[in-house]
């Protein structure tokens, strides 16, 4: 990529001169990028395409919805009902939430398996995570706008999260609520921030996208990499034409749930109209959101279960800083391999107790699954990332390729028998 | 040495002066905003309900809403004070007497919220014949007392008086 970009036409030229806008241009093309990215990197195109969609079918909910507990509810009724097209563009926006977290979530053990979080990439790790918890936040005050019975007893539950903190965790409830209860006020001004943070979101995507053109793409072997060479590729049409065919297959699915199955991911409670007088006998968060409903609940003490449950969020943050490994990708990391998908199966039974009652044995693997997730970031990651001998990294993407068999010679690594 | 030492001296008023007024205005610009949350006077008005209390029966009990809230009245039974009332302070998680929690034996009046997260418990349901929180699980006794689950407290009292023996003001 030259420095000196200058456009074609003498009309981009002359406003390239006014505004160097146009220079960003070729980070959409020749953007050098490594030539082994897998489709796990295709998610944050994909992502991309999850929040501008959920804007713009937000927006236009935001044209037939009114946000006053005594018409929300029946507003939904009509946008399903009575708007043209409204009930296509209500099942896009709210199972448009589910997609973007299926994405969000494979895109953050895309990074965790290759190491994406390792330095230089702090800031970027640290924008996504910052992302991900406004992404938790809005799509959780979005499911309380349709004032049913989950939206209202979601709402209830989770901001009474608050009253655990100690001494002024009452006020900052009332505060929230704008009342004593979750009630109109509750829901107008949610209804504003609903509205406010996606905006807030892709400005931090800009900035994500910012920091992550600094290095460049981490890459699955996890190597630094010459860019401009030989192991990279042009942006456009390499890279473009892989995100736009895995987008397809994403947006398949994605048309399935809208077509054949709207309700699945949500729950039948919600088609009755809230009411401060009668609790749902099962209340459960939506799916994206279960893992950490699991976490508060395995605890039997109220602040102790919040501070596990916010600290299970930000001690991802710390990872950059808890991973000391020589080597960024897992592929050369054998028996840190095993572990990483050990927490994969521990987030999913999390995710899997977080929606059963917290009794019995439910509550004892919900425990269980606890004491891994911290334990897989505070001990095992520290330790094994100093101890563990890692296999030899190639030097280039290349290498391994035209140079035949991994040569020994070539080859970075900790262990002394090759 | 003296004469420039003094003359910052002085500058160094001015500014810690300037931050501390720049500071102020900024506070009080932002308090209005964070203030507006706070529950509006048309909320703080809704702060009394009146209830008829002549139609419940021994055993049986109401739910009214007062400021959005569930308000639980119950006529106890003979049986359900005396269990109430025997129980030792020793039991409890979050001790309190039941005659501290009612005005008239008879009648429990408290706000119908789980201490954990704010359900509203089911009553008759739970290990100690008195209410049991669906959401996650906690048991009360009939004076609405925690026994057993993760909510921290015992059920609120809140602000109530007899008006006369059919009546009962909350707020």
């Amino acid at each position: 990529m030259s420095e000196n970009y200058v456009p074609s036409s003498k009309f981009g030229k002359w406003f390239n001169d006014r505004l160097p806008l146009l220079t960003l241009s070729k980070h959409l093309t020749d953007y050098p990028t490594p030539k082994n990215l897998n489709y796990w990197w295709t998610f944050g195109g994909i992502l991309t395409f999850c929040l501008i969609s959920q804007i713009i079918t937000g927006i236009v909910l935001g044209m037939h919805y009114v946000a006053h507990a005594d018409m929300a509810f029946s507003s939904i009724e009509h946008i399903m009902r009575d708007v043209n097209y409204g009930w296509l563009i209500r099942y896009i926006h709210s199972n448009g939430a589910s997609m973007f977290f299926l994405a969000v979530y494979i895109h953050i053990f895309r990074s965790l398996f290759y190491g994406s979080y390792r330095s230089p990439r702090e800031i970027i790790w640290i924008l996504g995570m910052l992302i991900y918890l406004l992404m938790m936040a809005t799509a959780f005050m979005g499911y309380v706008l349709p004032w049913g019975q989950m939206s209202f007893w979601g709402a209830t539950v989770i901001t009474n999260l608050f009253s655990a903190i100690p001494l002024v965790g009452e006020s900052i409830v009332t505060w929230l609520w704008g009342g004593y209860s979750v009630d109109n006020p509750t829901l107008t001004r949610f209804f504003s921030l609903h509205y406010l943070f996606p905006f807030l979101i892709l400005g931090l995507v800009v900035l994500h996208i910012w920091a992550l053109h600094v290095p460049g793409n981490n890459n699955p072997i996890g190597i630094d990499i010459k860019k401009p060479s030989k192991d990279t590729v042009p942006f456009h049409p390499y890279i473009t034409i892989k995100d736009l065919f895995a987008l397809l297959i994403f947006m398949t699915i994605f048309a399935g749930f809208i077509f054949f199955a709207p309700n699945i991911l949500g729950h039948s409670d919600n088609y009755i109209e809230a009411n401060p007088l009668v609790t749902p006998k099962h209340i459960v968060p939506e799916w994206y959101l279960l893992p950490f409903y699991a976490i508060l609940r395995a605890v039997p003490d109220k602040l102790g279960g919040v501070v596990l449950m916010l600290g299970s969020i930000f001690i991802l943050m710390a990872l950059p800083w808890l991973d000391s490994s020589k080597v960024r990708s897992t592929v050369f990391r054998p028996l840190y391999k095993k572990f990483f998908w050990l927490l994969v199966i521990d987030v999913l039974a999390l995710g899997y107790v977080g929606a059963m009652p917290a009794e019995g044995l439910y509550l004892l693997i919900a425990r269980v699954g606890t004491i891994y997730y911290f334990a897989h970031f505070l001990i095992v990651l520290p330790v094994l990332s100093r101890i563990e001998k890692t296999e030899p990294v190639p030097l280039s993407i290349s290498e391994p390729v035209l140079g035949g068999m991994l040569k020994p010679e070539m080859a970075r690594s900790d262990r002394k028998d090759v | 040495m003296d004469k420039p030492e003094k003359k910052g001296n002085r500058r160094d008023f001015i500014f810690t002066a300037s931050y501390t007024v720049g500071a102020i205005g900024i506070g009080a610009t932002i308090w209005p905003l964070i203030d507006q949350m706070n529950p509006d006077s048309s909320v703080k008005a809704l702060a009394s309900t009146e209830v008829d209390i002549s139609q419940i029966e021994p055993g049986k009990s109401v739910t009214v809403l007062w400021r959005g809230k569930p308000v639980f009245i119950k006529r106890r039974t003979q049986e359900e004070i005396a269990e109430a009332q025997s129980v030792s302070l020793d039991d409890l998680p979050h001790p309190e007497k039941d005659q501290d929690r009612v005005k008239n034996p008879e009648w429990l009046v408290m706000l119908g919220i789980c201490t954990h997260l704010g359900c509203v418990p089911l009553s008759d349901k739970g290990e100690y014949n008195g209410w049991f929180c669906p959401c996650h699980g906690s048991h009360y006794d009939t004076s609405g007392r925690i026994r057993k689950g993760p909510a921290p407290t015992n059920m609120e009292i809140p602000k109530y008086a007899f008006v006369d023996d059919n009546t009962i003001k909350i707020g």
